[in-house]
């Protein structure tokens, strides 16, 4: 018979003493950030790679209990590529693009999430969250800057003049450390924000769903799949997700009034899914009833204090909107604090941030809103309209468009003033406040893809048309044609590109400002103000 | 600022209600709700344009 396995602990740290819990006073650090998961282990690797130390603090010492979010999206990927975890995660990961909508047993929608090739990291994998989390671990333990503290507790929270005090329960007892920055990566339920008194804004819906990670071998494509009122869960919906090790994630919609507790009981969840799975032998190896939230705090940064991820923002699951949107936050965050502690740019900078990624989570909340009324009407009449849609769906395209059963995480386009406006028209898919898309190209040492070469710096983008232009000091050019050879043409294309042109790509990759034709002063001006030094 | 048209767009208005009434004439309740709704959804669609569609929502809720 099966049984629910004990939730598993996948990775099992131990906890250390720090020269810090001796201290006679308070020691100082530049960036202390709380919470060891996917978002604050990407932010201390980014900031170690541009040389800033920083000290994590995790109550936990283990990672494992259950896989949480599964799909990560290519923007992510990318940004892992980056901190040299992409090819790893790909590997272990099962790759994915297609996804199919079924109104009971029969196909009504599907979706192509990367219809066009030449790049290099897919449009999703999936990934149970602890693998993610143990490889940030195990790359972060490999860098000297980082100072990863397990079983350290934040109990409280204190605004000084210039700097944060934390205070930190250990097995050992409690001690006091003081950060210029204090970066809350402790998600949804946030004790750094408890502490501030910080409420979220938005709503919780009431719809209850269950979540279950079963082993089992299936002959199904590796394509997301999910049903409204399928013949298996009448009424409700559900999703079948492939992960590695030949686990499936399985969500069942189960209604506002369904008892958490109940749910959870293996006499509850297993003839529910052997009446999805038939006479499939299978294995659970997680269950978890679910209700969600979709809210954000009103502002990411309280003085030195910064929200990045679940503790500033949260939706629902159906657009993998949560982890891979707090990595994009941490990508965000990490070079403009690099910059500020560097005294390269104003503190002000760090207000880009909070508008930036403010606007990223409204886009989230509002697709994850959106994908929540459509699974789960609220009201009868919202039901009613909801499966008109369903039924026109086999006989209308556009209604086929409006099925949503969740938009999945893209990266998102910045409206902002580091952006400096595009003063000529460009077409093809690269656009200014977006990150640059991928192009096969070639160098000296054969196939490159652009992403690849592209550092943790501004950098700029130019298209060799006759002798290379003198940049402006510290800023690096690749020239295209030169250094980097578009033989396929499909850089070309993505950014539109003629002879002189040049592009502008912050440290996150997001374009910035470009040119038909370099000027010198333009790409100053335009870094300025990047750097949010424009007056 | 309006662009929802209200003045008669049909050149036989009484034959446009007679169809809508045929096609609720024997319906049960929830069919009609069912018929309405993937009525409102076509015809939503095939003008296409979220500011009548808004103008329209309101107006509707103005007169009910």
């Amino acid at each position: 018979m099966n049984r629910p396995a004990a939730n598993k602990t996948v990775y099992q740290f131990g906890y250390r003493r720090s020269a810090d819990q001796d201290a006679a006073k308070p020691a100082r650090r530049p960036v202390v950030i709380v919470g060891a998961g996917p978002v604050g282990l990407t932010a201390a690797i980014d900031l170690a790679k541009r040389g800033i130390p920083a000290v994590i603090l995790d109550d936990a010492d283990r990672i494992g209990e259950g896989s949480r979010a599964i799909c990560f999206s290519k923007r992510s990927l990318e940004i892992m590529d980056r901190l040299g975890l992409g090819d790893r995660l790909v590997e272990k990961g099962v790759v994915w693009q297609l996804g199919k909508v079924f109104l009971g047993e029969h196909q009504v929608y599907s979706f192509d999430l990367l219809p066009e090739t030449g790049h290099r990291m897919p449009a999703f994998i999936n990934l149970q969250q602890y693998y993610l989390e143990g490889y940030l671990v195990e790359r972060a333990v490999e860098l000297p800057l980082i100072d990863l503290r397990w079983r350290n507790r934040v109990t409280a929270v204190g605004k000084h003049d210039g700097f944060v005090r934390l205070t930190i329960e250990t097995p050992e007892g409690q001690y006091e450390l003081d950060t210029d920055w204090c970066l809350a990566c402790d998600g949804a339920r946030s004790k750094v924000r408890d502490c501030l008194g910080l409420k979220f804004e938005g709503h919780t819906f009431e719809e209850r769903f269950l979540i279950a990670d079963v082993k089992m071998s299936a002959e199904y494509p590796t394509e997301r799949w999910f049903w409204f009122d399928p013949p298996f869960h009448s009424g409700q919906s559900a999703l079948l997700h492939r992960q590695p090790d030949n686990v499936w994630r399985i969500d069942l919609q189960l209604g506002p009034d369904a008892d958490p507790e109940e749910e959870k009981k293996p006499e509850r969840v297993l003839p529910r899914l052997e009446r999805m799975l038939g006479e499939r032998k299978f294995e659970l190896e997680w269950v978890s009833v679910y209700r969600f939230n979709c809210a954000r705090l009103k502002k990411f940064l309280h003085g030195r204090v910064i929200f990045v991820g679940d503790s500033a923002h949260q939706v629902s699951p159906f657009g993998a909107r949560g982890a891979n949107s707090g990595i994009q936050d941490a990508e965000n965050l990490v070079w403009k604090l690099a910059l500020v502690l560097n005294g390269e740019a104003p503190e002000s900078l760090l207000e880009s941030y909070d508008l930036e990624r403010g606007q990223a989570a409204d886009e989230n909340i509002g697709h994850s809103t959106r994908s929540t009324d459509f699974i789960a009407p609220r009201t009868k009449q919202e039901r009613v309209l909801r499966n008109a849609v369903l039924q026109l769906a086999p006989h209308a395209a556009f209604a086929r468009r409006m099925v949503n059963s969740g938009r999945l995480s893209v990266a998102s386009e910045y409206d902002s003033p580091l952006t400096t406006p595009d003063r000529e028209d460009f077409g093809g898919s690269a656009r200014l406040g977006l990150p640059v898309p991928d192009a096969p190209l070639e160098d000296s040492g054969g196939k490159r893809f652009l992403l690849q070469t592209l550092t943790e710096d501004f950098q700029l983008l130019y298209v060799k048309d006759g002798a290379r232009p003198n940049v402006p000091e510290g800023l690096r050019m690749t020239a295209i044609g030169e250094d980097l050879i578009d033989r396929e043409g499909i850089f070309t294309q993505r950014f539109d590109a003629t002879p002189g042109a040049a592009y502008l790509l912050r440290p996150d990759h997001h374009l910035c400002a470009r040119m038909r034709s370099y000027n010198g002063n333009r790409i100053r001006d335009a870094l300025a103000r990047a750097k949010g030094l424009a007056k | 600022m309006t662009v929802l048209k209200t003045e008669n767009g049909f050149a036989n208005p009484d034959a446009a209600y007679e169809a809508l009434v045929e096609a609720h004439r024997r319906a049960s309740e929830a069919e009609s709700a069912a018929l309405n709704a993937r009525l409102v959804l076509i015809l939503s669609n095939h003008i296409g344009d979220l500011a009548v569609l808004k103008e329209a929502i309101s107006l509707a809720r103005k007169a009910g």
